[in-house]
């Protein structure tokens, strides 16, 4: 009750602050040294309010005030600690406090951190980042208040739906949401730096920085969200095409391909409106994401709850700040006319932009396959499925050249000089194509494509692999997210293509027997736990070499709220994942049991974290060398 | 003039986006498969619930006669609701209520029509659950209006009495 | 060193048993396509709601009556509409949605070969 109150008061002084610097910062904007150290203080003291009222609704969480509506609808008495802290940010109203906090962490870190900048420049990167901030605090106020009063007070809760009682899921939105509100910082200082004319080779090793953070976060982010639905929500899947996932990937493309742009900017002052572009759209996408989620425009497995109402204010304050930076691109960006003067056209420079032009291409995949249905049923009321079939088909066979591009586009600066190396770079494609022949061989089904779609992915294996051992390469963060992208997509092949499956129905004590895998369910146990009951099966999977693994797949069914769900179990090697979950079948006496052999599942995990850990060493490079 | 034009027209893409997510907004974004009036009914041979007979659809619908196929189990809420409904409906002469028993075991059904009642002439006995998918159905409860082997009408979860009022209406 | 690991995957890769049951790989490719109407962000595949076990079912049953792959398809379409197959059809609905993206891709290797050839000049 105490605590509401106290929330409910700080977000709106947080409100006010921001509008007081913007009017401040407006005012005095030309007679700016003045404003420097207040706008300082000014910005801290409205971070210190959001900080009050996120740890408010985590108390409000933790001492199960039921007074307060968002932790009626969202916990329970009997929920564990831990899970009740991240139950904070499991609704919506918690988790757009914690955007904001986030938000007003990530400026308080810009201005501390960019000292050595024009002022004019951080202060109008403030103005446009607090036009954001407000836009979020009128949002949340307005909207959905996290600090609605319930009165009678309930005695007890409604519970945190059981699937989104995970480990990683209680991170993944932190993580995520670091990432999503780091591209609104590039996108404010975008802003700033086209309004001042200021995009240069300084800005751009300034903002590489906060590229760099958003990039890793969202990459990690996007990470933990797959390995939960691998096995929480997944049977066997960690990635569906889902809408809520693919507003993921869009702002990772865009991104992505921002950062290399950023690198080429640092360099030569080429690509500047593109830059400036990619900016605003890493952002705008990040928010159209929001706006996706949360309105419920979509539906998906991640089901929010939605309100038509929060759809209209988001996407009303997300074509705002569209036009905002529309305005401003078309009045104050001034096109450098030596554009691509001292490119050759066999550089590193082009092999880039070849790399920006199928990224843009992934994403206007994922984008269209994403929004087109909403298109075509307001246009014509024809309702259509855009799903993973769809994706493939327009992804896979540009991802062959676009592999290929990424193996050979870093070496084009020197592949008219060196003859050794152009030597073993046909040497490695020729063993590339010749293992991927050996190992598609078998299989009868899309062979051509399987092949070469193999083989472009180690060719890009060896040659990063390569570059490891040679001299001491002079872009070793570069490497090491590029080797860890040909192990992604190596992985996901082999995932595809080596997996087997087993669907049976079996009761106690019964047995299925396969060409080379017998799977015995012994037994099964009931148990109570304090927010759940769970009854585990108990089964034992022969293979044909006669070793036996034994298997404890659970099922839950959770008091608060009635729900039954699945918890696979999952014996995972550095070779291949055994994966196996039970399910109810009504009305009958035994379980419908999926047994699967997953190759490379792990490889898939860490060859992500290998490709963050690419960026981070980029990260901490730059930082050593200041 | 080139330059002129291209702000205008990106300007003008977006004010469409907006105006399309505007209005799909409005609309619900959970999808209910369309009914499409006077089809045919589907052609299939099922079990019958009591006699254990395999009997073909054309055995059990009549031309020129009004049918209500009512899809139940006796595991489903609101299939309890509706019952008493059905219950009424048998007192109408003009139409007939058809069963299908969907995923339920024999000894359960009979007890809920023990319990409540049998308003069916005929009861279907669809096990697994495919009968029910031959009629496009994909939830319980669902009703169909039949008539001259045509569904005039769905019915997408529990009836209740102004869908009654309405059948009634139809098959005077 | 390279070779050893080399060999590792070699031996692993050709350790795996691909010899599947077929009706069973396009009964699960059937049924990957099919969404399902109860949850309606998963798959047939993915979901587990009485509906789409009853599915699964049925696309077993009608594999084995002899059904092709698109026949079973169109049934489906037949009864619950277009919604219901994840791999939309080329047709005037979706002619925008297939075509864009590649039309996107066309027009960006305009722009970055035309700026190559300003620069050629």
């Amino acid at each position: 009750m105490l605590y509401s109150v106290i929330g409910y008061y700080s977000l709106i002084l947080g409100l006010c602050f921001g509008l007081i610097i913007i009017y401040f910062s407006v005012k005095n904007f030309q007679n700016y040294q003045l404003l420097d150290n207040k706008i300082l203080s000014f910005t801290f003291l409205q971070f210190f309010f959001v900080v009050i009222s996120f740890l408010c609704l985590i108390l409000s969480f933790v001492l199960s005030d039921f007074s307060n509506e968002t932790v009626f609808n969202n916990s329970h008495t009997t929920k564990p600690l831990f899970y009740k802290i991240a139950g904070t940010w499991g609704n919506h109203e918690g988790s757009l406090l914690l955007w904001l906090f986030v938000l007003t962490l990530f400026i308080l870190i810009f201005l501390l951190r960019s000292k050595k900048q024009p002022t004019k420049y951080k202060i109008l990167t403030l103005v446009f980042q607090q036009m954001i901030i407000i836009g979020f605090f009128v949002f949340l106020i307005k909207t959905s208040n996290p600090f609605n009063f319930l009165y009678p007070t309930p005695e007890e809760g409604l519970g945190l739906n059981p699937i989104l009682q995970d480990p990683a899921l209680a991170i993944h939105p932190p993580i995520l949401y670091l990432g999503y509100v780091g591209t609104s910082i590039i996108f404010s200082s975008a802003l700033a730096a086209t309004s001042l004319n200021i995009i240069n080779k300084s800005w751009a090793s300034h903002i590489k920085k906060w590229v760099l953070i958003s990039w890793i976060f969202l990459t990690l982010g996007i990470l933990l969200g797959s390995i939960w639905a691998y096995y929480e929500l997944g049977w066997g899947g960690f990635w569906f095409w889902d809408p809520v996932e693919n507003v993921s990937l869009m702002p990772w493309l865009a991104l992505t391909t921002l950062l290399h742009c950023i690198l080429v900017l640092e360099k030569k002052l080429i690509l500047t409106s593109w830059v400036i572009i990619l900016s605003i759209a890493t952002f705008t996408l990040s928010m159209c994401g929001t706006f996706l989620v949360r309105s419920g425009i979509l539906n998906s497995v991640h089901t929010f709850a939605n309100d038509p109402e929060r759809g209209l204010f988001i996407l009303i304050f997300l074509f705002c700040l569209i036009f905002l930076s529309l305005l401003i691109f078309f009045f104050f960006h001034k096109n450098n006319k030596n554009n691509f003067t001292s490119l050759f056209w066999l550089s590193k420079e082009t092999s880039i932009i070849v790399n920006n032009w199928f990224m843009m291409y992934f994403l206007s995949v994922v984008l269209i396959g994403t929004v087109y249905p909403i298109f075509l049923d307001v246009l014509s009321s024809q309702k259509i499925s855009v799903g993973p079939p769809f994706y493939h088909k327009l992804i896979i066979p540009f991802l062959i050249p676009f592999l290929l591009m990424m193996a050979v586009g870093p070496k084009l600066k020197w592949i008219k000089s060196n003859l050794k190396d152009k030597f073993y770079l046909i040497i490695l494609l020729a063993i590339s194509i010749l293992l991927s022949f050996l190992i598609v061989k078998n299989f009868d089904t899309k062979f051509l494509l399987n092949t070469i779609l193999i083989s472009s992915s180690m060719y890009l294996f060896f040659i990063t692999l390569r570059d490891f051992f040679i001299k001491i390469h002079n872009n070793i963060s570069q490497n090491i997210a590029h080797f860890g992208f040909s192990l992604l997509i190596l992985s996901i092949l082999f995932n595809n293509l080596f997996s087997t499956e087993i669907i049976a129905n079996l009761k106690v004590g019964e047995t299925f027997q396969s060409e080379n895998t017998k799977i015995v369910f012994e037994s099964i146990n009931q148990e109570k736990e304090k927010n759940y009951q769970s009854i585990i099966g108990n089964f034992s999977i022969h293979n044909s070499k006669g070793k036996i693994e034994n298997m404890l797949p659970e099922l839950r069914i959770y008091n608060q709220p009635n729900i039954v769900t699945s918890e696979a179990d999952i014996k995972t090697t550095l070779m291949s994942d055994k994966f196996i979950v039970i399910n109810l079948v009504q009305n009958q006496d035994y379980f419908n049991i999926r047994y699967q052999v997953k190759p490379f599942m792990i490889w898939i995990w860490l060859s992500v974290v290998l490709i963050s850990f690419g960026g981070l060493m980029s990260f901490i490079k730059k930082e050593h060398e200041k | 003039m080139k330059n002129k034009f291209f702000p205008i027209f990106i300007i003008f893409v977006f004010i469409s986006i907006f105006i399309i997510f505007y209005k799909g907004l409005q609309d619900t974004n959970f999808y209910t498969p369309e009914t499409k009036v006077n089809n045919e009914i589907p052609s299939f041979s099922a079990e019958l619930f009591y006699s254990n007979k395999i009997v073909n659809s054309s055995e059990i619908f009549e031309l020129n006669k009004f049918y209500l196929l009512n899809i139940w189990s006796s595991w489903c809420m609101p299939c309890r609701q509706e019952h008493s409904l059905l219950m009424d409906l048998t007192k109408n002469k003009n139409i007939e209520v058809i069963g299908i028993n969907y995923k339920d075991t024999k000894i359960n059904a009979k007890n809920f029509l023990n319990e409540l009642g049998n308003p069916y002439k005929k009861i279907i006995f669809d096990k697994d659950g495919t009968k029910a998918i031959e009629w496009g159905a994909y939830g319980v409860p669902e009703s169909f209006l039949i008539y001259n082997n045509k569904v005039k009408k769905k019915y997408i979860g529990p009836l209740n009495n102004k869908i009654i009022k309405e059948i009634r209406f139809t098959v005077k | 060193m390279k070779i050893l690991k080399l060999f590792l995957i070699i031996f692993f890769i050709f350790s795996f048993n691909h010899l599947k049951a077929n009706n069973e790989i396009i009964k699960n490719k059937i049924t990957k396509n099919l969404r399902c109407l109860i949850c309606q962000g998963q798959s047939v595949y993915d979901s587990d709601s009485e509906f789409a076990n009853s599915l699964k079912v049925l696309v077993d049953k009608k594999l084995n009556e002899g059904f092709s792959e698109k026949q079973i398809y169109s049934y489906f379409k037949d009864k619950y509409g277009e919604w219901i197959l994840y791999d939309p059809k080329f047709n005037k609905n979706t002619y925008i949605l297939w075509l864009l993206p590649i039309l996107i891709f066309l027009i960006g290797g305009a722009i970055i070969s035309k700026s190559f050839i300003i620069k050629k000049k």
